[in-house]
């Protein structure tokens, strides 16, 4: 990308600006941590001030996978197939603690973290997390996309 | 109807069929015996003093070392009846064992027995009799095994993808 490192460094920086406030999400939404998902992106904490306010419904168009709510193993393959479908560069973030660990669920049927199926980026544990930590996960998001720092 | 009522009619028409009776504080429940359990439903269905329209839920208890049932038939199969027009309700029990573990279908009589049938296969195994479809119904064709049987390792996990763990 361009000739000389002084250049390069900058439109690197350029990009990365950009690309931290148009976060297109995909909302993989599959239990009560929705709700708090759905507090977040209305008026009341507004996740658009953050450029996060457009969530796309189609893998295809989405930067960032929100993995919200407890992901069970006749699930996972759907999610990995999801993951798969996103364009480069793509970001995963785990909302609530379901994702991140598997939560107090320890049986049969839940995976034990969506980390042992794709790579996640940002964690943000809660069950559900409130609103504030979510923001919170979503600057600490914005870093790492301003950084050029991806996981796929 | 008052419970007692339901179930003195239920030891009436059925006699050494119905095995036991239970009632305590508004909760009433009989102990059938599985060749008879689908006249049971049938006439708890069709009766006129009965009404029993609505199967609110069919479901099992895996009773494996259940202190005093340890040597007592493994699971029973429980079917709560609901009345709309009554307003009242009956609990239906059924004994089975676990090397015959098997029940006949009530899908002829109830449609929503189908998928009920199917969830107590899945997590059970056990089989119902003359059901049109007996597949898992919860978990995925792959799953080896029955997850709420009581002897299943509880921290046994089967992952399609993923680590095995």
């Amino acid at each position: 990308m361009g000739v000389g490192g002084f250049f390069t460094g900058k439109l690197d920086e350029a990009i990365g600006w950009a690309r931290k406030y148009s976060i297109f999400q995909y909302p993989f939404v599959t239990a009560c941590c929705g709700m708090e998902y759905m507090a977040t992106a209305c008026s009341h904490y507004d996740v658009d001030r953050f450029g996060a306010g457009l969530p796309r419904f189609s893998p295809r168009q989405a930067d960032v996978l929100f993995v919200v709510g407890t992901i069970s193993h006749k699930m996972a393959p759907v999610l990995k197939r999801i993951y798969d479908q996103m364009c480069e560069p793509k970001w995963v973030v785990a909302f609530g603690v379901c994702t991140c660990t598997g939560g107090f669920y320890d049986n049969y049927a839940t995976v034990m973290g969506i980390d042992t199926i794709i790579p996640v980026d940002v964690y943000i544990p809660g069950c559900p997390p409130r609103p504030e930590s979510v923001l919170d996960g979503l600057m600490k998001l914005q870093d790492k996309i301003a950084a050029g720092i991806q996981r796929y | 109807m008052d419970g007692q009522v339901i179930l003195a009619r239920l030891t009436g028409a059925f006699g050494g069929r119905i095995l036991e009776t239970h009632d305590y504080r508004g909760d009433h429940s009989a102990t059938v015996d599985r060749s008879a359990v689908l006249d049971v439903l049938e006439f708890c269905r069709d009766d006129p003093a009965l009404r029993f329209d609505v199967l609110m839920d069919l479901t099992a208890v895996d009773y494996l070392k259940y202190p005093g049932r340890e040597f007592g038939p493994r699971f029973e199969v429980v079917y709560h009846l609901y009345s709309l027009p009554c307003n009242h309700r009956v609990r239906l029990q059924v004994r089975v064992e676990e090397d015959e573990a098997h029940v006949p279908s009530a899908v002829g009589l109830w449609p929503i027995a189908n998928w009920f049938e199917r969830e107590v296969w899945d997590m059970f195994g056990i089989r119902f009799d003359g059901h049109p479809d007996l597949r898992r119904l919860l978990m995925y064709e792959e799953f080896e095994g029955h997850p709420l049987r009581k002897d299943y390792p509880v921290n046994k996990r089967q992952p399609l993808i993923g680590p095995r763990i």
